[in-house]
């Protein structure tokens, strides 16, 4: 490694409106070291990725780029010195080829006669996605078209096109399927050589302590040190993260098994899924697992009525249901905690009150019309139930951390008292503190005989706190493991389509 | 939320308020003839016809939708009503069966736009066309007089209790009705949820087509409401009735800050909104100044109130 570090930040410190963000935090990283930024949702880690970006200013502190220290006004300035941020939200225009995403807005042209040379253009795109290793991606296919991970791939190019020698990477897996990791890290690989830093921020520690050299924690805006990935582990992390011992990582199961409650029989929709049939029993977990686009989360919107079914029966507690729409489905008492939480879950420019009465307009109200009291008490006893983190019910749902966004999605939908819950992807985008909680009211809803569907692309939240494991495959199910006979191995198997 | 965030949220709402009180005190000053009884009565019967149809276009715009029908429909619904008073029924049996009327064509636009999974704009633009060629097909492109001498139906535009307009009484129990409907009860939560998110609220379960094909329903029947004051008025029915009505009920939507987005508005704003539009046309009136001019104060007045509502979302 260098002597010098190609970035270093050093005691800095910065307030929004007299709210201290970052106070007196140092970070450094070398030319080709893959760097983790972690810490709890609102410990301050896009405050300084923005403040190394010159997107704001730092109220105190120094930042170094090779040694010099710099002063951007603006994101430009810091792209001029190689700094490139991929977002989680692409910056990719769908209609557009992959060839026109990566020249955009500095297209090549035949001289100065606005004239774009295509050839050119098609030749070096092409170029760049070599250098990435990247070899299934055609320089003409139609951006929108491809895959979240493909699309990522045309980003980094884009960076690297632009001389790029560090570049942030802010949850870059969190909509990618397992395969799609394995060729982000391998891209990864492949920038470590060209001598490219790389910060890495992410919620999943498994991927840490894979692809990075060091780990920067942060907390409450606060430095809490830098450590080499082979000094530590997941607990000492995590301790870090959240200044307390957390107890182990899922709460203890204790389930002796129950009644069926909940029973589907060859649930098909055409080119979906085909011949799904399964039980759930009272207060068990079933954890659902299978590779991104097996039609997971599809069977899950169609027992919810929100998509039809071809054809299939679903009983609850005996009785068959007809569920046409989510709302019979809620009249039986099933809940569906959806996968995207931003564009499926919450009404994000509303309320937390509002959202969470959302559901349960009947027993707030009567005869139509809504009885304050009544909303009033329940938003706050379910807010109090979740430990909602927020400056009261009348605060914006955006304006929350993932952690306790999806806890008022919880408590909106435990305002039903349902029978049988749904969660799709719990703890996407979830902070570690706030997953254990979100596991724990998973734990007690079904020691008071709540069944839970729990779908999940994390394999040690599936095997940790499932009481059996269905795993799909290609639309059908693989296969239904029991808690004790299931491993990462055999689940990743039967996902994957093999015996 | 800070004490300064909470206030500026304050003054946002207040904003359109605070325009109309600025502009009356202002107009009261240019003109001795603004703060008669007499003028403020005029003033508020010429708004009753816009907000009415305004109060309906807030529910649509609230659910993220639009209506370019209104003024049509407006037509079409006076002129069947108009022909039922003329056929010789009883004339409350008239106005019943056209509120009906209204409601009903209301409901082929939400049909359209819900089952037809075509864009608000759209089917509405197409309606609209639609609307008017019925009513000049109806009419035969004439008026339509000689409705019945019905003391009844003469009230409904030219009537007064206790020397108020009966207009005027029409446009206040509609609106306090509505402003009822929209903060109390649960289908106006699903109103303002189903243009805040439809996918979620669906997956909330909330019928998100009942509530939208209810919405312009409701508009519909409002937009024949106001088309009976006019009819009534004029004491016949016009085929080119309510032309350019929709851009009027629009204006006084978002001048009033509703967002066309969907999600975000209220009902008290749209009535300040058309109060403004209202005030605007009457002072300038009053002032003498050309009816030119007036179009172009009206068109700066929107732009202001857009960009102000702009600014204290940011």
């Amino acid at each position: 490694m260098a002597d010098t570090p190609f970035a270093e930040m050093q005691g800095i410190s910065k307030s929004f409106s007299g709210n201290q963000v970052l106070k007196n935090v140092n970070f450094s990283i070398d030319k080709g070291e893959v760097h983790a930024l972690v810490g709890e949702n609102g410990a301050g880690k896009s405050t300084l990725i923005k403040i190394l970006t010159g997107i704001h200013k730092r109220d105190d502190g120094a930042v170094r780029i090779n040694g010099k220290e710099v002063h951007f006004s603006h994101p430009k300035e810091a792209e001029q010195q190689g700094i490139m941020v991929i977002h989680q939200e692409l910056n990719i225009i769908p209609h557009l080829t992959v060839t026109e995403n990566m020249f955009l807005g500095k297209n090549i042209a035949y001289g100065k006669t606005g004239m774009l040379n295509t050839k050119e253009m098609r030749k070096q795109c092409k170029a760049n996605l070599k250098r990435l290793g990247v070899s299934t991606i055609d320089p003409d296919d139609i951006a929108g078209e491809l895959s979240v991970g493909k699309q990522q791939m045309i980003e980094i190019a884009r960076a690297l096109s632009t001389n790029a020698e560090l570049i942030v990477m802010d949850e870059p897996t969190a909509a990618l399927t397992d395969r799609e990791i394995e060729s982000l890290f391998e891209v990864v690989e492949s920038l470590r050589k060209q001598d490219v830093a790389v910060i890495y921020i992410s919620h999943r520690m498994e991927e840490i302590f894979r692809i990075c050299d060091r780990i920067t924690v942060l907390r409450d805006g606060e430095y809490i040190g830098t450590e080499n990935v082979s000094d530590v582990d997941f607990d000492a992390i995590v301790r870090m993260m959240v200044g307390r011992e957390l107890g182990g990582r899922f709460p203890e199961r204790d389930y002796s098994g129950g009644d069926v409650i909940f029973e589907v029989k060859n649930l098909a929709r055409k080119g979906l899924f085909d011949d799904i049939s399964f039980s759930v029993k009272e207060g068990e977990i079933l954890g659902v697992a299978g590779l991104m686009g097996a039609g997971r989360s599809e069977i899950m919107e169609t027992i919810f009525g929100y998509t039809a079914k071809q054809h299939g029966r679903i009983h609850l507690n005996g009785e068959e249901l007809t569920i046409k729409h989510p709302s019979d489905a809620i009249k039986a008492g099933i809940g569906f905690i959806t996968e995207d939480r931003k564009s499926k879950g919450l009404l994000t420019e509303f309320s937390i009150g509002d959202n969470i009465s959302l559901t349960n307009m009947k027993s707030i109200s009567n005869k139509g019309v809504i009885s304050v009291n009544k909303e009033h008490r329940l938003i706050a006893e379910l807010m109090d139930r979740l430990t909602v983190k927020a400056t009261g019910a009348d605060q914006e749902a955006k304006a929350l951390s993932g952690g306790n966004q999806q806890k008022v999605v919880i408590a909106k939908w435990l305002g039903i008292e349902p029978k049988l819950l749904i969660l799709d992807e719990p703890t996407r985008g979830v902070d570690v503190g706030a997953k254990k909680e979100i596991y724990n009211i998973m734990n007690e809803l079904t020691k008071s005989g709540v069944g839970i569907i729990m779908v999940s692309s994390e394999l040690p939240e599936v095997l940790g706190i499932s009481d059996r494991i269905m795993v799909i495959h290609e639309g059908k199910i693989a296969n239904i493991f029991h808690h004790d006979e299931a491993n990462q191995e055999k689940i990743m198997t039967a996902a994957a389509g093999g015996e | 939320m800070s004490w300064k965030q909470n206030l500026f949220k304050d003054f946002s709402k207040l904003g359109p308020l605070i325009g109309l009180i600025i502009m009356v005190i202002f107009l009261g000053f240019m003109s001795d003839a603004f703060f008669t009884l007499d003028n403020i009565f005029n003033l508020l019967r010429q708004i009753s016809v816009n907000a009415l149809i305004a109060f309906g276009m807030t529910f649509v715009i609230l659910t993220a939708g639009i209506d370019l029908s209104v003024g049509s429909l407006l037509a079409l619904g006076s002129a069947l009503t108009a022909g039922l008073l003329t056929s010789g029924i009883d004339p409350m049996l008239a106005v019943l069966l056209g509120l009906l009327i209204g409601f009903g064509l209301g409901a082929i636009n939400g049909l359209i736009i819900t089952k037809g999974k075509v864009a608000p704009f759209i089917a509405t633009l197409a309606t609209m066309t639609i609307f008017r060629g019925a009513t000049l097909v109806y009419t035969d492109g004439m008026p339509i007089t000689g409705l019945s001498d019905s003391f009844a139906f003469e009230m409904i535009g030219g009537g007064y209790v206790f020397g108020v307009p009966f207009p005027v009484i029409l446009m206040l129990v509609v609106f306090l009705i509505l402003f009822f409907v929209l903060k109390k009860t649960v289908f106006g939560r699903q109103v303002y949820a189903v243009g805040g998110n439809e996918e979620v609220s669906v997956l909330s379960g909330i019928k998100a087509d009942r509530v939208k094909i209810w919405v312009y329903s409701l508009t519909g029947m409002l937009s024949v409401l106001a088309g009976m004051i006019l009819t009534s008025r004029l004491n016949s029915a016009q085929p080119t009735a309510g032309e350019m009505f929709e851009l009027d009920a629009i204006a006084a939507v978002v001048i009033g800050g509703t967002s066309l987005m969907g999600g975000r508005g209220r009902i008290t704003g749209t009535l300040i909104g058309a109060l403004i539009i209202g005030v605007i046309d009457n002072g300038l009136n009053l002032m003498n100044v050309s009816s030119f001019y007036q179009q172009i104060v009206k068109g700066g007045v929107i732009l202001l109130a857009v960009l102000l509502d702009r600014k204290s979302n940011k």
